[in-house]
């Protein structure tokens, strides 16, 4: 039983406020959620830092029931992924990591890439212009097969106000592992303190 | 016309549309699995409502989160308001969110809608 000693062990080192690994569905994204306000508010987080790292959360979290692909279903269940939450004294870290199609990788990447190069503005102006672009488009018409609008990693990039970090590890032949790290900072001023 | 009246859920806002007392209005939290399925009757009630105008339709949000799925559904009751003669917008956030606030500039940029910005 040692391994739950070390277990524990980890999540302290790694400032980690909450693990969760399994299948992914919007019912878990609920309580995921509830759970990482829950732990926010008992140390009176600022509520603008809050918001930040909630918004994070929901667009990572659904992304990841959206897209990820079920990897050895019979011992992980569907849509098997990992998500964290972290805190250190200066930073929210929100992790993910989740099988996805090796075929995939490269264009994800190149896209993840291309948000990484723009600035704030530059991703405001990216943001309009799909948003545009999806105006004439009403109801699900505007929105992808799998409901999305095509503004999640933008939304979280804005949002965070930091860069996406990301890895692929190949899991085997036709899958491989993306993991994905969010950055918010704790220490954002707020117009109501000041 | 029907009344919308629909309680917030953890996921869901809470949604009120009533041309009889004038209420229209969208608060809380959007980030249903499914924000299309969620949007379509008010879009439709909005079909119908185009219709039958009010002199004037002052539409509230007064939204904590909502996903970016929710914001192309944000869009589209926007671009169905462009339609309504005499309608305007009236955008909450909270005074310490300036990404909402941002957000409503964002929309009000998108539409030829007037915005009327307050904070809570």
């Amino acid at each position: 039983m040692k391994y739950i000693y070390d277990l524990h062990k980890v999540m302290l080192k790694q400032s980690l406020l909450l693990v969760y690994e399994g299948e992914f569905s919007q019912e878990i994204t609920k309580a995921v959620l509830a759970m990482a306000e829950r732990n926010m508010d008992s140390f009176g987080e600022q509520r603008k830092v809050k918001t930040k790292v909630f918004n994070v959360m929901v667009e990572l979290l659904q992304n990841i029931f959206k897209h990820s692909q079920s990897y050895q279903e019979e011992i992980y269940g569907k849509n098997n992924a990992i998500f964290s939450l972290a805190k250190t004294d200066d930073y929210y870290f929100v992790l993910s990591g989740n099988p996805l199609f090796t075929s995939e990788v490269e264009s994800l990447k190149n896209r993840l890439d291309a948000i990484n190069l723009l600035d704030a503005a530059g991703l405001k102006e990216e943001r309009r212009r799909i948003m545009k672009s999806n105006k004439s488009n009403i109801g699900k018409k505007g929105l992808s097969d799998k409901g999305g609008a095509g503004l999640g990693f933008l939304d979280m990039a804005k949002k965070s106000g930091n860069k996406i970090h990301f890895d692929f590890e190949q899991i085997n032949d036709q899958l491989s592992f993306f993991s994905l790290r969010m950055t918010i900072d704790r220490n954002i001023e707020s117009k109501s303190e000041k | 016309m029907d009344v919308i009246n629909l309680e917030p859920t953890e996921d869901t806002p809470k949604v009120i549309l009533d041309k009889n007392r004038q209420v229209f209005e969208i608060s809380g939290r959007s980030l249903p699995e499914d924000a299309a399925e969620f949007y379509q009757p008010i879009l439709e009630w909005l079909e119908e409502y185009e219709n039958q105008v009010n002199p004037e339709t002052k539409f509230m949000f007064k939204l904590e989160y909502f996903n970016t799925a929710s914001s192309k559904l944000i869009l589209d009751i926007l671009s169905k308001l462009e339609e309504i003669e005499g309608a305007s917008v009236i955008w909450y956030f909270h005074e310490d969110d300036e990404d909402m606030e941002e957000a409503g500039e964002e929309f009000s940029d998108l539409v030829d809608i007037p915005f009327d910005f307050k904070t809570y």
